[in-house]
């Protein structure tokens, strides 16, 4: 087996007019866990249902764990565990039967389907829910229901659309965590627009918008890419006026701008230094801070924003930076 | 194999965890109960003919209210999709879906029982044509099922559902009673497509293979739609 499990290659879709995805190529490995990112319908969830052979593109295959979505869909399907968006479950039936019965769709039966229900009922902390019937678990515990059944045949790829939308900060971070656990062995493709996370989550990333790839990147690469680090230095102004204080951070070599920022405390000032390339400039501001005789009450290094590049990169403003 | 008998098996149950199928079953039962025994003891005859004469027609109306949901509501709710997902082929999925429908029939049918039984403590029944009808009964229904799930193919919507599968089987059953309107060549040829002429003879205790292969062959040709529809979701 080889170690390329998803091997998309000029990925097209038309519905009618509209194109919904445009030679999409890209390559995931084994034990990758990459973060589909864009806007809301720039191509993510098509792309997954072409790679779960849900529907077929209208050009370009794909391969996935080695077999092709056209000549082998049923083999596709087995290498992976899929999560559609928005969770679609079978509410009326209980999470334990609801278990059993994809196992059993999964080929699995007898003590294997035991012991493997058993694992990820353990794996997603369902225990105490098992009897209670779908349509009674909130939102998170639905979300682990979904991510238990995609597990269940013990699938080298997994496909999850949007597994973080809706659940709030505790349960996400548990999400978070079981994927990043999954990841160390299978592949995981995760869709998302929520930067942060895939900072925390992803190793890689891929950037869709409009159904063009834009970015395939790690996420600090592309947050590096995203521009200069900027220092943001929170002072006591002493009396001193603000063009003064200017003054005195415009002296640091290094510094390309300084630029004063709204939101500060009575007495305080905020201020923005830029530097020309990439250095540190934080001994620097605070040399130029203790020489104009201001007090330092706060210094940050606000290096990457990924926000800036996923904005410049899915609406074409790429010359605003 | 397995799987089309874990996805019937799933559908079988879910039937019974809402409300559609004991509604069904219900007003089957009650409404046979009322046309039967009103007219049964003016004949004072042990006969069933009267019982699946009306079963024929009430089962018309009542199953498409256990097929609407069979694929629509699957869709509403992207349950489809992860079945779909599954390794699985779309004529799995159908023959699955029908096979659990088909089960909640039989066991309708079963209950429908205590009538033939009843009536054979109050005289001497034959017993001939009562499994003949039944089977009459089975492969009409079947056929009307079959059209059902095709009808629920099509739509997202379990009320459009209903009504297009309503439709169909209203028109196939009513189809040889205009007959007398109609001008002979066509009048045979309708009536060799109703449902009710194929039925009502096999009520009569006459199993004609070509009553079985009409509405084998109507449920075949229903399912084999049904399975473009769900198949044609892939290239659209």
């Amino acid at each position: 087996m080889t170690d390329v499990m998803i091997d998309a290659r000029d990925l097209t879709k038309h519905y009618g007019p509209v194109t919904a995805l445009k030679n999409a190529t890209f390559q995931v490995n084994r034990g990758e866990v990459v973060g589909f990112l864009g806007p809301n319908g720039a191509g993510k969830t098509t792309t997954m249902k072409i790679l779960t052979c849900f529907i077929a593109p209208s050009g370009g295959t794909a391969r996935v764990g080695g077999a092709d979505i056209f000549d082998d869909p049923i083999a596709v399907r087995e290498a992976i565990g899929y999560l559609p968006e928005s969770t679609p479950l079978y509410t009326e039936m209980l999470v334990l039967e609801y278990l059993e019965f994809v196992g059993k769709m999964r080929g699995l039966s007898g003590g294997g389907l035991h012991a493997r229900l058993r694992r990820v009922v353990e794996e997603t902390s369902l225990g105490d829910v098992i009897g209670k019937s779908i349509g009674e678990l909130s939102k998170g515990f639905r979300q682990r229901v979904g991510l238990a059944q995609a597990l269940i045949h013990e699938p080298p790829v997994l496909i999850l659309d949007e597994p973080m939308s809706g659940l709030d900060p505790n349960q996400a971070s548990e999400i978070r965590e079981l994927i990043r656990e999954i990841g160390r062995e299978r592949t995981v493709i995760l869709s998302t627009h929520n930067l942060a996370e895939v900072r925390l989550t992803c190793g890689r990333v891929l950037i869709i918008s409009k159904g063009e790839l834009v970015a395939d990147d790690t996420p600090d690469e592309l947050a590096a890419r995203a521009g200069k680090p900027r220092f943001v230095a929170t002072l006591r102004r002493n009396g001193r006026s603000a063009s003064d204080i200017h003054e005195a951070f415009s002296a640091i070599g290094d510094a390309q701008s300084v630029q004063e920022q709204a939101g500060a405390a009575a007495g305080e000032l905020i201020v923005e230094v830029v530097p020309k390339g990439n250095q540190d400039l934080r001994a620097d501001i605070f040399q130029a801070a203790v020489s104009a005789n201001l007090v330092l009450l706060g210094l940050e290094q606000r290096g990457e924003n990924l926000e800036d590049i996923f904005r410049q990169l899915t609406t074409g403003a790429g010359a605003s930076s | 194999m397995s799987q089309i008998l874990t996805i019937g098996g799933r559908q079988f149950r879910s039937y019974f965890n809402g409300p559609v199928a004991y509604i069904v079953i219900c007003i089957v039962m009650l409404t046979l109960g009322f046309f039967f025994w009103n007219t049964f003891f003016l004949f004072g005859r042990a006969s069933t003919r009267e019982m699946f004469r009306w079963l024929g027609l009430i089962l018309v109306f009542a199953l498409p209210a256990l097929t609407m949901g069979l694929l629509a509501e699957e869709k509403r709710t992207g349950t489809i999709e992860l079945l779909i997902t599954m390794p699985v082929t779309e004529a799995q999925v159908i023959l699955g879906k029908f096979l659990g429908v088909l089960g909640l029939y039989a066991v309708l049918l079963v209950l429908t029982l205590a009538y033939p039984i009843s009536v054979s403590t109050l005289g001497n029944l034959d017993w001939g044509p009562v499994w003949s009808g039944y089977l009459g009964l089975f492969l009409q229904g079947s056929a009307i099922l079959a059209i059902g799930l095709m009808a629920s193919s099509w739509t997202s919507n379990q009320l459009i559902a209903l009504f297009v599968a309503l439709t169909l089987s209203v028109f196939l059953w009513v189809l040889d009673k205009f007959l007398a309107l109609l001008p002979t060549s066509a009048a045979s040829a309708l009536e060799w497509l109703s449902f009710d002429y194929h039925f009502q003879s096999m009520a009569r205790g006459v199993v004609d293979l070509r009553d079985v292969l009409f509405f084998v062959s109507v449920t075949v040709f229903a399912l084999a739609l049904a399975f473009r529809a769900l198949e044609s979701r892939r290239w659209s």
